[in-house]
């Protein structure tokens, strides 16, 4: 019995990370109903900002202890960096394609896989060169904006000024290709370490069994998290508005809300509680460029088993994802019938899908049997569409 | 719908030579058939054929995403399995009583009930096509009998192919694991699957499938059946409404579409020589949706250029940095969706070519008319409707 409860506790540590990462995404997919493939990515990011914090912090030690601290640290740049990368996704890309999920869709796994040799190949470099592509084509942009027949030549302008600035940055960082330093990748493809601070290694001693601190750490990130998102949407003007606007768009607009800048802010939001889950990925295992496409379907089906746009039911739908995923993979579950003689056939059967991947095969298939019952999740949203 | 542009004696004539446009298609790939095995090393004639067999995948994928509107990200299945019945029935070419050799690394001695059936060649080609369509009626009858559909609908069978990855993934002792089943040093027909003339073979047949398949889609999106699938796809509640069912429809096209993966699978399989679960990633899957969607959505032809285009441009592209080929493939994806919605079949139809004519000093194309009765699809239907009552 004690073994099925330390299953259930490992399960909800998965299923924190779930929920964390899921969270964004569901916040995300209920207001604009807009699909973030690149959300992944975005977790990635927060992984690789909190390994720089982790640098950082390694070089001021001075043997006091401080390293320990940098997690304190990590945890709000991880969520500024990923908010600030949503935010320019937002505006730059998926503003333009709302009510056109399908679309938006691809446009974000092509964000996402710009963004994974991104991490591979950045250098100082490649950092030089997209600093001047920007500063030449949206300088250039800016100064022909204050142009009386701006309009009319919008369309010529991009024409010339876009290639030419992509000639001009390209050429300048063919130049510099010669010097080492600085063509030397700041991470590259392999997988880093990150060190967990000393506070939270071990773990708590059970019997035979082994609670770790990272593991707790993350159940009590995620409550944070919670407790946040719960006061910033309920307590908040900005939540009140994003409630307003996920509940009725053109009503919400008639009344004076800048439906644009709800847009962009729960983005952003979103992305930067993606940056969390990134941070706490770390405490895990390695950070790598594809750390983030590990996650990204188990969210996606935390979003769908919740129901859209309903935080309560992305809680439950993760910490049912997590621990019956847990509870198979590891044959904890199978170990429970296997006492009991009557019911053979069931612990035979619970062993066929003891390891991880089996484990996703027995979960989906679950999943698909529930969507069967409950087509639209735990919680579906309430409306008067025809088709419902 | 966009009105149909011939006079109505025109689209008559056309009806009357309904064997002109697949002899066409069908002398178009022989003619291509034979010709490039002459210009192209063997080398890049290998490369071609698994081209135009990733081809008639995206022909499929066209089907589904471009004519009905669902955006499949799970076809690797239905391509994979296509690939691992035709692997499996090659690795059965042995001497009676011989076993692959990759069971004895698992100390499998006797042959699973799975492979048994894939000793013939007759029901191997039917499992080609068979299995995946069933698995795809199977998971479609699933999830559209719910009407789940749209965002969720890319999301399952996301998550489907993961599942299939893992399983096959996982399943050593049944299907070789993570090394897949390489099919180069079994023999068809007496030959060695990978030898240059079993390939030019694979390569011809590949080419004239393209065109059979080509057909088919032709066939499936004309009349009825097609404008069926384009209400669905562009107001399934109406089409609905209008007292059609749209999810046998959408059940029938989607396993339709997996059959053809699975044909283009089986082609692709023997001209690499090697199936793996790779081809179950979720990157191979999405990337089959960007090669019609550069090519131009519901405009099957258009499939075929992109799917030739970017599996080309990523050749050059990544024999020349791999690094430069993600950044591009990420930029294409981005590209297409905002400034090319139709693709690049789509920008030829209706702004490169009108543009040409006018430059020229032709008159561009009519396509909205001044008078409803100069709309030759009503001229059309009144001369029917004239020809009943006389």
């Amino acid at each position: 019995m004690i073994e099925l409860a330390v299953g259930i506790f490992n399960g909800i540590g998965i299923g924190s990370v779930l929920l964390i990462a899921a969270l964004g995404l569901a916040i995300v997919f209920g207001l604009m109903g807009v699909i973030n493939l690149a959300h992944g990515e975005l977790m990635m990011l927060g992984a690789y900002a909190t390994f720089v914090v982790q640098n950082v912090f390694r070089d001021l030690d001075a043997g006091d202890g401080v390293f320990g601290l940098y997690i304190i640290v990590a945890l709000p740049v991880a969520f500024l960096v990923s908010a600030i990368a949503g935010l320019i996704l937002e505006r730059g890309v998926i503003r333009f394609l709302y009510g056109r999920p399908l679309e938006t869709l691809l446009a974000t796994w092509g964000v996402s896989l710009i963004l994974r040799q991104l991490v591979r190949s950045v250098n100082w470099l490649l950092t030089i060169a997209i600093l001047l592509f920007c500063a030449l084509f949206f300088g250039g942009m800016w100064l022909l904006r204050r142009r009386p027949n701006w309009e009319g030549m919008k369309g010529w302008a991009i024409a010339i000024l876009l290639p030419l600035s992509l000639a001009i940055a390209g050429v300048a960082g063919w130049a510099m290709t010669g010097n080492a330093a600085l063509a030397r990748p700041w991470f590259g493809p392999r997988n880093l370490d990150v060190r967990t601070p000393p506070w939270l290694r071990g773990g708590f001693e059970l019997g035979a069994y082994r609670l770790p601190y990272s593991r707790m750490f993350i159940i009590v990130l995620t409550i944070l998290c919670l407790v946040g998102i719960y006061w910033f949407f309920n307590r908040s003007d900005w939540g009140l508005r994003i409630r307003s606007v996920t509940q009725n768009r053109n009503m919400s607009a008639c009344l004076g809300i800048p439906t644009g800048t709800v847009d962009a802010l729960t983005f952003a939001l979103g992305s930067g509680l993606a940056g969390i889950a990134g941070c706490a990925i770390t405490l895990l295992g390695s950070v790598g460029p594809n750390v983030g496409q590990n996650y990204i379907v188990d969210t996606f089906m935390v979003v769908v088993v919740g129901g859209v746009g309903n935080i309560f039911g992305a809680i439950i739908a993760a910490l049912t994802i997590g621990v019956s995923t847990y509870l198979l993979g590891s044959g904890a579950l199978a170990r429970v019938f296997e006492d009991i003689n009557s019911l053979q056939f069931v612990a035979e059967f619970l062993r066929f899908f003891t390891s991880t991947s089996m484990a996703r095969v027995m979960v989906f298939a679950l999943i698909i049997a529930f969507l069967q019952v409950k087509p639209s999740g735990i919680f579906p949203q309430k409306g008067r569409t025809a088709e419902l | 719908m966009q009105p149909s542009k011939q006079p109505p004696s025109a689209a008559k004539s056309r009806r009357s030579k309904w064997w002109l446009e697949p002899a066409i298609a069908l002398g178009i790939a022989i003619a291509f058939a034979v010709i490039m095995p002459l210009f192209l090393p063997v080398f890049r004639l290998r490369l071609l054929g698994r081209f135009v067999a990733l081809a008639i995948a995206a022909l499929g994928i066209d089907l589904i995403w471009g004519y009905t509107g669902l955006l499949s990200l799970g076809h690797g299945i239905f391509f994979a399995l296509g690939g691992y019945a035709f692997a499996m029935h090659l690795n059965l070419q042995l001497p009676e009583g011989q076993i692959p050799n990759f069971f004895s690394l698992y100390g499998v001695d006797e042959l699973p009930w799975i492979w048994q059936p894939f000793y013939s060649l007759p029901i191997t080609l039917i499992s080609i096509v068979l299995i995946p369509a069933i698995v795809a009626g199977l998971l479609g009858y699933l999830v559209f009998r719910n009407r789940i559909k749209g965002v969720y609908f890319s999301i399952l069978t996301q998550a489907a192919l993961l599942v299939f990855f893992n399983f096959f993934n996982g399943q050593q002792e049944l299907i070789n694991g993570t090394n897949g089943l390489s099919t180069n040093r079994y023999e068809i027909f007496g030959v060695a699957s990978g030898a240059p003339e079993a390939q030019l073979a694979f390569f011809q047949l590949s080419t004239v499938m393209v065109a059979l398949v080509y057909l088919l889609c032709r066939w499936l999106t004309q009349g009825r059946f097609g404008r069926m699938l384009v209400a669905i796809r562009d107001d399934e509640v109406r089409a609905r409404f209008a007292g059609y069912d749209p999810t046998g429809f959408k059940i029938l096209v989607f396993a339709v579409s997996g059959a053809i993966a699975g044909i283009a699978g089986a082609l692709f399989t023997v001209q690499t020589g090697l199936i793996t679960p790779g081809f179950m990633e979720v990157p191979f899957s999405i990337e089959m949706v960007i090669w019609v969607a550069v090519g131009g959505r519901a405009s099957l032809i258009g499939a075929i250029i992109g799917t030739l285009l970017v599996r080309s441009a990523q050749t050059f592209l990544s024999e020349w940095s791999p690094e430069a080929w993600l950044f591009f493939q990420g930029a294409l994806f981005l590209i297409v969706v905002t400034v090319l919605p139709q693709g690049l079949y789509g920008w030829f139809r209706d702004w490169a070519i009108p543009k040409l004519r006018s430059r020229f000093g032709l008159q561009p194309r009519l396509v909205s008319y001044p008078d409803i009765d100069l709309n030759p699809d009503v001229q059309q239907e009144k001369d029917e409707l004239e020809h009943l009552d006389g």
